[in-house]
């Protein structure tokens, strides 16, 4: 995860696994999703809850004849249980949405309109839900937007925090990249005439609402394959089994319908079948706590087998402004001379460069802050090209080479060579040259660049281990793009890229077959947001953007993609992960029941008893209760999702097959007995 | 076991190692269409053929046309094989004077032959004409075996390909297995049998007068052509009744050890054929490596238990140094039996050099098991191939999500469509094993063709059936098999486990072509190397044989626990 900074309502949206808040409705909602026309998506547990209902029918059938029950009605309790723990899962992973989803569902409600009459400036008030695509209405300061809509007139500042938890206001603006405004929202002041984009029920918040809640959830393709799989082991277990009535009778043993069912339950992958859902809505609520809105469950899928990332320099790879990061004295010069001249004539300077001349100065030049007052400052002018202050006397003056140079009164054939030589490499190197001079005295050269953010590299460096290339993006030069992506170390860039290239570069890509994300802003990156598999806006970008992106950043971090993609894998590997451990367990429940089942017929079966459980009862009791238990015990795990490293493919495969592959056939050996101890301890059979 | 039994089974796996990269790189240059060095000589046969059946070898076909093209041909070769068996009578080469065979039977061997199964209901020295034998089952020990690796390289084409609409062509595949691959190699091995002392005559059985005066009729054929194809091709269906036990089949030890060979080579040079033409040589290797410690495992399992001997017999006196001798040729012993047993299960060829019945009840759970396996250890010439595969998608689906990406195999995402036919084809095998089994001992007809009863007798109807549907051809022995109930049945397993299988094998390798082959990074899920080996390993035992655990619980494994206990049934 990321230490980027994290809104306070974001925050709270966060909420402990073991929250009784959520616990407690989510057992009434786990009962009433045992309705087998909702169970009915999940055919493991579906199957579980016929059996557990066949299996009531014999408990109740012996209770009738005066038979013992004890045994059959414990078995019916724990396929029960099976089918309960599985809906809860899913009840737990709702509920943590849940909450949140109310707090939009208020800022949504009760929301009027002032719509605007075709002609002139006559409006009238209007239920929110009213409002049709094409409406055009007027908010004013203190007011909230009734919908989703793009600004036609006007500019504001509007609090975006019901939706995005930041506190601070953004501004709103017709035409540009910041046009578009979010239903639900506050304008603080001025203005803004807005022509609604959707129509009520489809708008950004309401989608929001339903993918937190999880209601109109649909498999993504992975998941679908995943329950194919799943189907096609039950039919798998329930050939075994049912085939074994018939084998057991050749060799002299009557099974019973409990027996039986309890094996069918055992066997069949009820661990991942009962918290796949789980895991998937929980994927989805990680992503909304990073402050990400999906639009589909396919794209948080997608971000997980992203190839390739497409980054913008600007904002992304880099701070955005140039910086200074060297002094270069002419000769003659001291280092402290040209650091003294560069901070004074920067002193007055607001823009971003001339206050990192001044913090150079400070900092690694270590000049003390200079108490004078200047005669006259003298500010940057595009004629002139000069900026700088007198002072007592000196006329000090930083600007481009060339303009500093005429300033100063030095001809062409008068520039000293080392100086020259200065300029042409930071030329070069993609930076920008600011000469200094002190009336005709010419101090030297002010380096200035785009400086790449701290741990960018490493965080490149951890994306390539996990094979994920990333390709920069920018409007520079290719000298100055090379420059910095050989120091932020991305695999490769586009330089002097228009939002035509993006979109070539995608294509070429995804003919490759790879995958790649991208985010973006602007109107003109709509397209390639549109192409790209995985494509992030901007909250602050333009609707058309936000439209044609499968994703939207409520925080507008162009980072974020990085934590999408690792959101992404962490809910494919969870899923993988208990997959294999639900499959594995398998191996132990065989040698906990097929000794039970037929030491009677054949004593030298017992030989397979290997974990000692005390008798044939116990042993398939324990199975079911141990198969039941699990469930609920990797409920957090399923929430959580499982740890995700970037290490490449091989070493987390190694890991992940250790602990759950390894451990899931090792684990339930322990576990059954453990459950067989207390089984018999209390003589439940 | 002995030093010189251990050497024998290394010597074996050691010349097959040696013969698997050339074999291999000659494969996938035919069946790249590209020349070879005996391309001058057949290249015209092969045109000829072409143009005899009106085949254009240059147009491709889709999964689809493929497996109709298959599906004809099968259903062509199966009425013309039923045909010969009933006519036979009035059929040449016929000096025995043998009369037609029986419908159900004829019904039998001909969808035995037709699958690459070669289970055998009948004793082929006294039902078969010579003129069956070679016109009609050596024909399709070949042709079977020709059209499991035509679909065996549809596949392997499906993963070299990007974005490809087909997969080759079914005639033009069929033909150079025949042509390029199964027959010059049948020659040889022929010639080297006939060498070995193997008959190969159109004549009659000849009558001996024994020391006793006693007169012995002594079957005579073309047992050396048939041999050779019979292990070549991986079917199995020896000559004689008691297959490679028989003097005559397989002479001597040095015999045993080519008649292995021969089985195994092909098989194995397949899957390296499989890495070579999708570029992934690493690939076969794993592949090469997983069958190997399987079947390295269930070699030594055999030989360790039958080395044991019979505790009972043991307890009752005799020496156990000599281990179980029960059903076992002499000349063979213990190490050459498990060996032959093991391979021939893991194989899919079925034929036999010792009665399988008589190994103790561990030693004959592993036959069983690999079978059940769904042969795949190489398994059948091509079938064991695509079945390996079908295996591997499930082997990256369940574990390759563990790495954070949708699956994939050599670059082919694995999705929703694949899983589907993947698992159709892997539900074929239960449902036919022990669908049948458990029906077959709950009613009379099928208890009444047991020879051992008990838990005996539940394996030998299982092991029936899973030779059936794994389309092994082997048997337990005891079970009397030639009955309406199990020739219709078995041959009912039989077309189950050939084409309910492939058929979605093709349809995967339809929507395997038409994907984009995306190249492998840092973050894609390796599979070559240790890791992937004992994951499919994994694999293949807990989706492929775990569902037949209570099954074998009640057969092979309670025998097993018996027999220590010193308990008979």
């Amino acid at each position: 995860m990321s230490s980027t900074h994290r809104p306070a309502a974001a925050k709270n949206r966060a909420s402990g696994i073991l929250d009784p808040a959520i616990l407690v409705p989510a057992v009434g909602s786990a009962f009433a999703k045992l309705d087998p026309r909702q169970l009915m998506r999940n055919p493991v547990i579906f199957v579980t809850e016929i059996v557990a209902a066949l299996v009531t029918l014999f408990f109740v059938r012996d209770l009738l004849v005066h038979e013992e029950a004890g045994f059959s009605g414990q078995i019916a309790a724990w396929l029960w249980f099976t089918v309960l723990f599985a809906t809860f899962a899913e009840a737990v992973a709702e509920g943590r949405g849940r909450a949140q989803a109310d707090s939009l569902k208020r800022s949504r409600s009760d929301l009027s309109a002032r719509r605007l009459a075709a002609q002139g400036e006559a409006t009238e008030t209007v239920a929110a839900t009213d409002l049709r695509i094409g409406d055009v209405v007027l908010v004013e300061t203190g007011e909230l937007i009734p919908g989703d809509g793009e600004v036609i007139e006007g500019i504001a500042s509007v609090n975006e925090s019901a939706v995005t938890g930041e506190s601070a206001p953004v501004i709103r603006e017709a035409g540009g990249d910041r046009s578009a405004v979010t239903g639900g929202t506050q304008v603080l002041s001025d203005r803004l005439k807005i022509r609604i984009t959707t129509a009520p029920g489809s708008s950004f918040v309401d989608r929001m609402i339903a993918l937190i809640e999880g209601a109109k959830r649909q498999k993504t393709p992975n998941e679908i394959a995943l329950s194919i799989l799943l189907s096609g082991l039950t039919l798998i277990f329930l050939i075994a089994v049912v085939t074994l009535w018939g084998l057991a009778l050749y060799s002299g043993t009557v099974l019973s319908v409990t027996v039986l069912a309890a094996l069918l339950v055992t066997l069949i992958p009820t661990t991942i079948g009962g918290l796949l859902s789980a895991i998937g809505i929980a994927g989805m609520d990680r992503l909304v706590r990073f402050n990400v809105i999906a639009t589909s469950g396919r794209a948080v899928e997608a971000a997980g087998d992203v190839d390739t990332l497409l980054l913008d320099k600007t904002g992304t790879i880099t701070f955005g402004n140039r910086m200074a990061t060297d002094f270069l004295p002419a000769p003659a010069v001291s280092d402290a001379d040209i650091a003294e001249a560069a901070l004074l004539a920067s002193l007055a300077d607001e823009t971003p460069e001339g206050r990192s001349i001044v913090a150079l100065a400070k900092g690694e030049y270590a000049i003390s802050s200079l108490d004078v007052t200047p005669d006259a400052i003298i500010p940057f002018a595009a004629e002139t090209r000069l900026s700088g202050v007198d002072i007592g006397g000196r006329r000090i003056r930083k600007g481009a080479v060339d303009a500093v140079l005429r300033f100063a009164g030095i001809g062409p054939d008068r520039i000293p060579p080392a100086f020259q030589a200065d300029v042409d490499r930071i030329a070069r190197s993609g930076g920008t040259p600011l000469a200094v001079s002190d009336g005709e005295r010419l101090l030297g050269v002010i380096h200035l660049k785009d400086v790449v953010k701290p741990g960018i590299k490493e965080r490149f460096q951890q994306m390539r281990s996990m094979g994920i290339r990333t390709v920069m993006v920018t409007g520079d030069n290719p000298v100055t793009a090379a420059t910095i992506a050989s120091e932020a170390g991305v695999d490769d860039f586009l330089a002097e890229a228009k939002p035509e290239d993006k979109l070539a570069y995608i294509r070429k890509e995804q003919e490759g077959g790879r995958l790649i994300a991208m985010c973006g802003d602007g109107t003109n990156d709509a397209p390639a947001l549109a192409q790209a598999d995985v494509g992030v806006a901007m909250q602050t970008g333009t609707q058309a953007a936000r439209e044609a992106a499968n994703m939207v950043d409520l925080d507008s971090s162009p980072t974020k993609l990085i934590e999408i993609v690792e959101i992404g894998k962490q809910l494919l590997m969870t899923r993988g992960s208990l997959t294999t451990f639900s499959i594995a367990n398998d191996v132990a429940k065989y040698f906990a029941i097929i000794p039970a089942l037929f030491v009677a017929t054949y004593p030298a079966l017992a030989a397979l008893n290997i974990m000692a459980l005390g008798s044939p009862r116990s042993a398939i009791l324990s199975a079911v209760i141990f198969n039941a238990l699990i469930i609920v015990a990797l409920i957090p795990l399923a929430l959580k999702g499982v740890s995700y490293r970037p290490v490449g493919a091989a070493a987390l495969l190694r890991r992940n097959l250790l602990v759950y592959g390894l451990g899931g056939l090792v684990l339930p050996f322990a576990g059954i007995k453990l459950v067989d101890l207390a089984v018999n301890a209390l003589h439940l059979v | 076991m002995s030093f010189v039994g251990w050497l024998q089974i290394a010597a074996l796996f050691l010349a097959v190692l040696a013969v698997i990269k050339p074999l291999g790189l000659y494969m996938a240059r035919v069946f790249q269409g590209e020349r070879t060095f005996i391309s001058p000589v057949l290249a015209p046969v092969e045109r000829g053929f072409y143009r005899l059946a009106g085949v254009d070898d240059q147009r491709e076909q889709g999964w689809l046309a493929y497996a109709f093209a298959m599906l004809a041909f099968s259903i062509a070769g199966f009425v013309s094989l039923y045909a010969i068996l009933r006519l036979q009578a009035f059929l040449p080469f016929n000096p025995q004077g043998f009369t037609g065979v029986a419908p159900d039977l004829a019904f039998n061997t001909a969808i035995s032959f037709l699958t690459n199964t070669n289970w055998q209901n009948y004793a082929g020295e006294t039902t078969m004409s010579q003129f069956s034998q070679m016109a009609g089952l050596t024909v399709h020990n070949f042709l079977s075996a020709a059209s499991g690796i035509a679909m065996a390289m549809a596949l392997t084409r499906a993963f070299a390909r990007s974005k490809a609409k087909t997969l080759g062509n079914f005639w033009v595949d069929l033909t150079r297995a025949t042509l390029y691959v199964l027959l010059p190699l049948a020659i040889v091995v022929t010639v080297v049998f006939i060498a070995m002392g193997l008959p190969q005559t159109l004549g009659a059985s000849i009558t001996a007068t024994t020391l006793e005066g006693a007169h012995q009729v002594i079957a005579l054929g073309p047992v050396a052509s048939q041999e050779a194809i019979k292990q070549l091709g991986t079917n199995g269906g020896g000559f004689f009744n008691v297959n490679a036990a028989h003097p005559f089949e397989n002479p001597t030890a040095l015999s045993n050890l080519l008649n292995i060979f021969a089985m195994l080579s092909v098989s194995a040079a397949l899957v390296y054929t499989f890495g070579q033409m999708v570029g992934e040589r690493r690939q076969g290797w794993a592949f090469l490596a997983t069958i190997a410690i399987l079947l390295i495992v269930g070699v030594g399992v055999v030989y360790w238990a039958e080395a044991q001997g019979n505790p009972i017999l043991t307890a009752l006196g005799l020496d156990a140094s000599g281990g179980n001798m029960e059903g076992k040729e002499v000349r063979f012993g213990q190490s050459a039996s498990a060996l032959y047993a093991a391979v021939t299960t893991g194989l899919s060829d079925g034929g036999v050099n010792a009665m399988h019945g008589s190994l103790t009840g561990l030693g004959g759970l592993v036959p069983m098991f690999l079978i059940q396996l769904g042969e795949v250890l190489p398994g059948g010439v091509g079938s064991g191939l695509y079945g390996l595969i079908v295996f591997a998608i499930l082997a990256v689906f369940v574990a390759g999500l563990m790495v954070g990406r949708t699956p994939e195999l050599l670059g082919k995402k694995i999705d929703g469509r694949e899983m589907k036919f993947a698992m159709l084809a892997v539900l074929i095998l239960p449902l036919a094993i022990l669908g049948f089994t458990a029906v077959s001992v709950m009613i009379p007809a099928g208890v009444a063709s047991i020879g051992t009863p008990g838990p005996h007798g539940l394996s030998e109807i299982l092991y029936a059936y899973s030779s059936a549907a794994g389309n092994n051809g082997s048997a337990f022995g005891g079970l009397s098999g030639n009955t309406p109930w199990y020739n219709a049945t078995l041959a009912i397993a039989m077309l189950l486990g050939r084409f309910a299988y492939v058929i979605p094998v093709l349809a995967i390798a339809g929507s395997i072509a038409a994907k984009v082959r995306a190249p492998a990074s840092s973050g894609t899920f390796p599979t070559h190397g240790p890791l992937f080996v004992g994951l499919l390993i994994g694999v293949i035992l807990i989706l492929g044989g775990l569902q037949f655990f209570p099954a074998l619980a009640l057969g092979p494994i309670v025998e097993h626990f018996a027999t220590l206990a010193g308990q008979t049934y």
